[in-house]
């Protein structure tokens, strides 16, 4: 098994002893199902009927007129039921937990997106569902707590160290130490203990295939540039699986720089970090000398995240993906730019890679071609938009 | 000094402090008179931000800790001045961040020169163990490893064999921390676990009172009991009767 539980140097399988036999299970589950074609089946229909795939491709011209250069499509994942990429996995792991016999599941969320689309498939599938939330993130992300309560999930408030995701995560696992039994842990992203960071690519690389697919179709070529916000990383690798095996294709991770990589309030993890473990895997991690893990920073709860996942250090160390940090105040025009341009409401972690698409778009020049992966819609954020940003808008944006 | 604990002749005592809780030379003063009581060995926890297999109680332990100032050097410090009592041998328990960030060769070196007998790191299974293990065993460190209710045979055996000093078994399928009961199928994996090895068996997690202690009496060889001494440091209070108190139920 140890084969399939790294990305060159990275990922593994740093956990208590009382989960090891839980990840055996995972892994021999996972490893049958994906080959099995009834499966395949049921996750393909509950994806066409459920979530609403596969989601468009979407010509951003208001977008790349504004910033006169490369050509910008947005692969549409806020069009997703429940409003993020976070469906895609978190449907597919609850199809899994249920030929597993699982009767309960628990899940971690920052920005409030997987645990509102864990909160989802328990509904439609009728199981118990606990979702572990920072205090912090609660408040931050008020309106998807309030989703997740009316779709029948406990939400678990987490108040230790500094009440956001990574403290979230922490308690779920020790929860999941605990129930490990009955109980399914449905991770939202590309991190934790293998077999999770290679069954969540697998999950969410529905996102890069329809992407190719789509992009082929009515471009009749590749885009040079694939672009996705990274927090621990998983709609950028659901896209990157698309285009990893196009050399042509640059791929760029965009993290979140917070008030700055230099001021240290920041969780760009790639950028910033250095490699260690936490949350069971070897990944680059925001940590003090020490080995203890740094508090984050980030205006996007969903991205405000100390680690990253394993696939992406190895793309980095290779150099097949590069990584950049784009801060709170860039993110939040970015945002805003998006709303009054395109008529699409961005979340904030997707606003970061939007950001960082403009940047691109001019330095690459008109007849380059960029590709979004738009992970999430932005109405959640409103809130502390209008708390950074209390007054009108200025009036943005080219003719028409 | 070598950990050796008594083997299938009578029960006894490990207690565990968290290093820096509630500073650094509450630990050491309270460490240096509890290896003077007759415990077979003290458990001495090295902080870590994301405890996994840690419940409410020392992760609170170990957040006030850092919060004043326990760096992996002073924890190493403060064992190495238990250590010097020879009275009991110590064994570190930390999580591996800390160890790669401090680096396993220098890591296991200072440990070694700090006169610790062993090291305890429950979130590195058999199979993510070898480097780190190889590093501690050269440098003349035990590398205890855990086994858990929810270990079936081959793990329970690969444990078994990566283990020296002793094999943690435990009791709860958990996190640290107070249990009103035990399982009743703990003496069941003790068992299990004896019949993979002649190494002693440790029972921990979830032991925290005289009455648990005296159930393992005949079942297990040692009794690990954390939490429990951690929350009279907690209160305020001298851990030092409960253990005695601990230390009879062994008996």
């Amino acid at each position: 098994m140890s084969e399939r539980t790294r990305f060159g140097r990275f990922g593994g399988q740093y956990v208590p002893e009382t989960l090891m036999a839980a990840l055996d299970e995972l892994q021999t589950a996972w490893l049958e199902l994906r080959e099995d074609n009834g499966f395949l089946d049921e996750l393909r229909a509950r994806q066409a009927t459920f979530i609403g795939r596969p989601t468009p491709l979407y010509h951003a011209e208001r977008l790349t007129e504004h910033f006169g250069g490369a050509t910008i499509h947005f692969k549409r994942e806020d069009l997703c039921h429940t409003g993020a990429h976070k469906l895609n996995n978190a449907l597919g792991q609850a199809v899994l937990a249920r030929r597993m016999g699982k009767k309960r599941i628990i899940a971690e969320t920052g920005a409030g997106q997987h645990g509102v689309a864990t909160a989802t498939v328990c509904a439609r599938f009728g199981l118990p569902c606990t979702v572990y939330m920072g205090a912090e993130d609660m408040r931050r992300q008020e309106v998807n707590v309030r989703r997740m309560r009316m779709l029948g999930a406990e939400v678990r408030p987490v108040s230790s160290g500094t009440a956001t995701l990574k403290d979230a995560t922490s308690e779920a696992i020790r929860d999941w130490v605990t129930n490990v039994r009955d109980t399914h842990y449905i991770i939202g992203s590309v991190v934790g203990p293998a077999p999770y960071p290679e069954m969540v690519r697998e999950l969410q690389r529905v996102i890069g295939d329809e992407a190719r697919h789509q992009y082929l179709a009515s471009e009749n070529t590749l885009p040079d540039t694939v672009v996705a916000c990274v927090g621990g990383g998983s709609n950028s690798i659901g896209m990157f699986a698309g285009f990893v095996d196009d050399p042509s294709v640059e791929l760029v991770g965009v993290e979140a720089g917070g008030l700055g990589v230099e001021t240290g309030q920041h969780a760009a993890a790639t950028v910033g970090g250095q490699a260690g473990v936490l949350h069971g895997s070897f990944s680059y991690i925001l940590q003090d000398q020490f080995g203890q893990v740094l508090p984050t920073h980030s205006i996007a709860a969903g991205l405000d995240y100390p680690g990253v996942g394993p696939e992406h250090a190895m793309l980095a160390e290779l150099g097949r993906a590069s990584y950049v940090a784009v801060n709170d105040d860039e993110a939040v025009a970015a945002f805003k730019l998006c709303t009054r341009l395109e008529g699409i409401m961005p979340a904030l972690e997707t606003s970061h890679a939007i950001h960082h698409v403009g940047e691109l778009a001019r330095e690459m020049g008109p007849g380059a071609r960029i590709l979004l992966c738009f992970s999430g819609r932005g109405d959640k954020d409103m809130h502390t938009i209008e708390s950074v940003s209390p007054t009108d808008m200025p009036v943005i944006g080219g003719p028409q | 000094m070598t950990l050796s604990l008594p083997n299938q002749g009578g029960l006894s005592l490990i207690p565990y402090l968290m290093a820096g809780h509630p500073d650094l030379a509450t630990t050491r003063e309270i460490g240096r008179k509890l290896v003077n009581t007759g415990i077979a060995a003290l458990e001495l926890g090295i902080p870590y931000s994301d405890p996994l297999a840690d419940g409410p109680v020392i992760q609170r332990a170990g957040q006030r800790a850092l919060d004043a100032g326990a760096t992996t050097e002073a924890c190493l410090e403060v064992a190495a001045d238990i250590a010097a009592e020879r009275a009991a041998p110590v064994l570190l328990m930390t999580y591996v961040n800390p160890v790669l960030a401090y680096g396993p060769q220098r890591f296991a070196r200072d440990a070694a020169q700090a006169g610790v007998a062993g090291v305890i790191i429950p979130d590195v299974p058999v199979e993510e163990s070898a480097g780190i293990a190889r590093t501690m065993t050269v440098a003349g460190l035990e590398t205890v490893f855990l086994v858990a209710p929810t270990s079936p045979d081959d793990r329970i055996a690969a444990a078994c064999a990566a283990s020296t000093g002793f094999v943690y078994c435990v009791t709860v399928t958990g996190i640290t921390g107070s249990r009103s009961a035990l399982p009743t199928d703990v003496n069941a994996l003790l068992a299990k676990v004896r019949t993979h090895t002649d190494l002693p068996v440790a029972a921990g997690f979830g032991i925290s009172s005289a009455e648990q202690v005296s159930l393992l009496r005949g079942h297990a060889d040692a009794a690990i009991v954390g939490s429990a001494i951690v929350n009279e440091l907690d209160a305020g209070r001298d851990p030092g009767p409960l253990v005695r108190e601990l230390l009879s139920a062994c008996k």
